[in-house]
């Protein structure tokens, strides 16, 4: 029984950790712009070409 | 005098905005980014432009955000850049409504995040109990520690994620009404306080998953609904940043300015370019030109003025630049009368009452007078007063206003989606519903039925070949169609404009006119919009122009008939005209000269009679009339005031498309009935059950997201035809 005394504060603080991810994702603006974003890996940066 | 008004750049610094290290950024609306290719393009290009830090796209709102190094921001070149590349771009001022309206989302974002954590860890420890209720061993002391934990992270949760239901509440008991949020608080807080004491008292009933699962609904419902406010008003603000961005101040020594249009001052002098709309009424000082009044009365003829005419706000002008004395501000122009007619139509539709809130009108009597008997009954038969009050509370959490809370917000924002990507922008979801009772259309005739824009009528392609090059060089809309009727082709040389005559220039070596007539020297014999075309010393050809019907009026008219609504035609334009438009559209009943007061004025009798009129227009002539029509659409192309009181503004060259918004909104409509029907059906089983004290916790949970699936299900499957 006491594992529960050890578990159950252990998987809160796993949901308090995905809220508080999720926090910062909305602060940083990942929301702003899903399309731009999906486009964006169609975009071919000029560095990241393998050196011919 | 000739004018290249090209070659006059315009400063745009007004919409730098700077900040504290000497840093400068310009935010710019780029409505033609669409794909991927356009991305990159647009931010490679304008990375490499002197001055420039960073430009970044952002694809989903269109906007541009340009960074500039310390010192140096030319906001014209940047614009200029844009519009080599293919891509018109207005700067726009990203105001301090929007920033509070995103504030609110990440509000009930954040609400809704806390309300998802706490129904996740609660329903761990909620398992556990639930077993035990099935016979499963448990211990007293188990079950209570469970409880607890349950209560712990539960109420916390509740607490916080109810904040937006219990400030609304509050609000509303101040101002002495009664809204939704306040049973939904009530019943939240009884919740918590019957499951602590349960917990305290060692009891078998704790709700605190049911709390805060019933919030996490809610939540889910509430945002949707302020996505399809938020959406809307940015559009809106597009369309608007599109329209009367700026105007152009001419300052000491003939320095350009782009001015915000509400900091326009009385006395001020102002650049109108043609092309360009009349940003306030004033007085021309110098220039001539044609205007095009067509939005402000319907009329379509163009209207010539010279120096010293006084110019209504809203006007397009066609030919030659016009320098303006501005003689009202912005907000005191002729607009504003017409603003007045808009704001008494807008209240009248504040009365009307949406579906969500007839339905909380019946519901939330009904459920706490049923609660309230439970206790009493249930003590009076002798059940003791804490059972009485967990059946009571049970009552009030089974019959959860889901379906009003989450499925009717839910069935507009996929209603409104939909229309959405057929090019249509709901302004509210109380628009749609208004929509779907609506019996009587009433169109406008120039730039509805019409695409308000001149179109060539048939001509020998021969005489367009010869004229198009000159044609080609020019801004006038007139010779812009023709153009468009040529086709790509060669450019004529040497050209130059004469605002408000015509132009000249070279084509195959010999020296050619296209304009006015008098700028031909012949004499004009038609009361059609034409233009003339001649070689020096030759012939010369007549182009007339008509404002085309759009392609599918008569079948937009027959689908609206089949669908058992009347349609009538209300234009400022002359009986002839609107007579053959009638005609072609199919319509028996229309008017023609009407007065912006008279079209609102036929709206009011029809309304008084018990119609629901929509009213579908365009021009500023239509504004008193949109606002007080029962639901009102306009074209994306028509004025601000009139996109103001309009629910729903459509895009695109096709009418039908008011078809198929009053099919969704019927169609939307259908399925909120449905739902309220669904919920009542599950409130009859659920509330007496609970009276009976049949339900437990678990219960009530499987039984409540139950419900709530259900509705949102069935929300989902509107519009889903076709």
């Amino acid at each position: 029984m006491n594992i529960v005394m050890f578990l159950a504060p252990f998987s809160l603080g796993l949901g308090l950790m995905a809220v508080a991810a999720f926090w910062w994702s909305l602060k940083a603006g990942q929301y702003e712009d899903p399309e731009g974003d999906a486009a964006r890996i169609l975009v071919e940066d000029p560095e990241d070409r393998p050196a011919a | 005098m000739a004018l290249t008004y090209d070659a006059a750049r315009t400063d745009l610094g007004a919409f730098l905005s700077r900040r504290e290290d000497g840093r400068s950024s310009l935010d710019l609306l780029v409505p033609d980014a669409r794909c991927a290719g356009c991305m990159a393009k647009i931010e490679r290009e304008m990375q490499a432009l002197p001055g420039v830090a960073a430009a970044r796209l952002n694809l989903t709102q269109k906007r541009l955000t340009v960074e500039f190094r310390a010192g140096s921001g030319d906001a014209g070149g940047v614009v200029e850049a844009l519009a080599r590349l293919g891509y018109p771009a207005t700067p726009y001022d990203p105001g301090q409504a929007r920033d509070a309206h995103d504030r609110e989302g990440r509000q009930l974002i954040l609400a809704m995040a806390v309300a998802g954590f706490g129904v996740m860890n609660t329903m761990m420890f909620s398992v556990p109990i639930w077993a035990g209720l099935f016979g499963q061993e448990l211990g007293p002391a188990t079950r209570v520690l469970m409880m607890w934990f349950s209560g712990i992270v539960g109420a916390p949760c509740a607490l916080y994620a109810g904040m937006p239901f219990f400030r609304s509440a509050w609000r509303s008991l101040k101002a002495r009404r009664a809204n939704m949020d306040v049973p939904i608080s009530i019943g939240v807080i009884l919740t918590l306080a019957i499951s602590f004491s349960e917990t305290v008292l060692g009891g078998r009933d704790a709700y605190f998953d049911a709390a805060v699962s019933l919030l996490f609904l809610l939540l889910i419902g509430r945002w949707l609904e302020h996505r399809l406010r938020a959406r809307a008003s940015s559009a809106a603000a597009d369309l608007l940043a599109m329209q009367a961005p700026t105007a152009t101040l001419i300052g000491a020594g003939d320095v350009l300015t782009a001015t915000p249009v509400d900091r326009v001052l009385p006395g001020d002098l102002l650049l109108v370019r043609p092309g360009d709309r009349l940003p306030v009424d004033g007085e021309i000082v110098s220039g001539a030109s044609e205007l095009d009044n067509s939005l402000l009365t319907g009329e379509t003829a163009p209207v010539a003025v010279a120096v010293g005419q006084t110019c209504r706000a809203g006007a397009l002008n066609l030919s030659g630049a016009l320098r303006l004395r501005a003689s009202a501000r912005s907000a005191d122009s002729a607009l504003a009368a017409i603003a007045r007619l808009v704001e008494m139509g807008a209240q009248s539709k504040s009365k009307y009452v949406r579906l969500a809130d007839k339905a909380a009108a019946i519901y939330v009597p009904v459920v706490h007078t049923v609660a309230l008997l439970t206790f009493a009954g249930g003590w009076a038969l002798g059940l003791g007063p804490r059972e009485a009050l967990i059946r009571a509370v049970a009552v009030l959490i089974v019959t959860c206003p889901c379906a009003l809370g989450l499925a009717v917000p839910a069935v507009q924002i996929t209603a409104s989606a939909r229309l959405f990507r057929r090019g249509v922008l709901v302004k509210s979801g109380a628009a749609l519903e208004r929509l779907a009772e609506v019996d009587h259309v009433i169109f406008d005739k120039t730039g509805v039925l019409t695409l308000g824009r001149p179109r060539l009528k048939e001509t020998a392609p021969a005489a367009i070949a010869m004229a198009a090059p000159l044609a080609r060089a020019s801004r006038h809309p007139l010779a812009h169609a023709l153009a468009e009727a040529a086709g790509d082709g060669p450019l004529a040389e040497d050209v130059t404009e004469y605002p408000g005559e015509g132009v000249e220039g070279l084509v195959d070596g010999r020296r050619c006119r296209l304009g006015k007539a008098a700028f031909l020297g012949v004499q004009s014999h038609a009361a059609e919009t034409e233009l003339w075309f001649g070689f020096e010393n030759d012939i010369r050809i007549r182009f007339a122009f008509v404002d085309p019907l759009r392609a599918d009026v008569a079948e937009t008219v027959a689908a609206l008939r089949a669908r058992g609504l009347s349609a009538e035609i209300l234009s400022g334009d002359l009986p002839g005209p609107v007579e053959r438009a009638a005609t072609a559209a199919g319509v028996v009943q229309w008017r023609a000269g009407c007065t912006p007061t008279d079209k609102a004025a036929i709206v009011d009798d029809l309304t008084r009679e018990g119609r629901k009129v929509l009213m579908v227009g365009d021009g500023l002539n239509d504004a008193g009339a949109l606002a007080k029509a029962h639901a009102a659409m306009a074209p994306g192309t028509a004025l601000e005031a009139s996109q103001n009181a309009a629910d729903l503004v459509f895009s695109g060259e096709s009418l039908m498309t008011v078809v198929d918004a009053v099919d969704v909104a019927r169609s939307a409509r259908g399925r909120a009935m449905e739902n309220f029907g669904l919920a009542a059906l599950y409130n009859l089983i659920a509330a007496p059950a609970a009276m009976l004290g049949l339900v437990n916790p678990f219960v009530a949970a499987i039984a409540m997201s139950g419900s709530s699936l259900v509705v949102t299900l069935n929300a989902l499957r509107t519009g889903a035809r076709r």
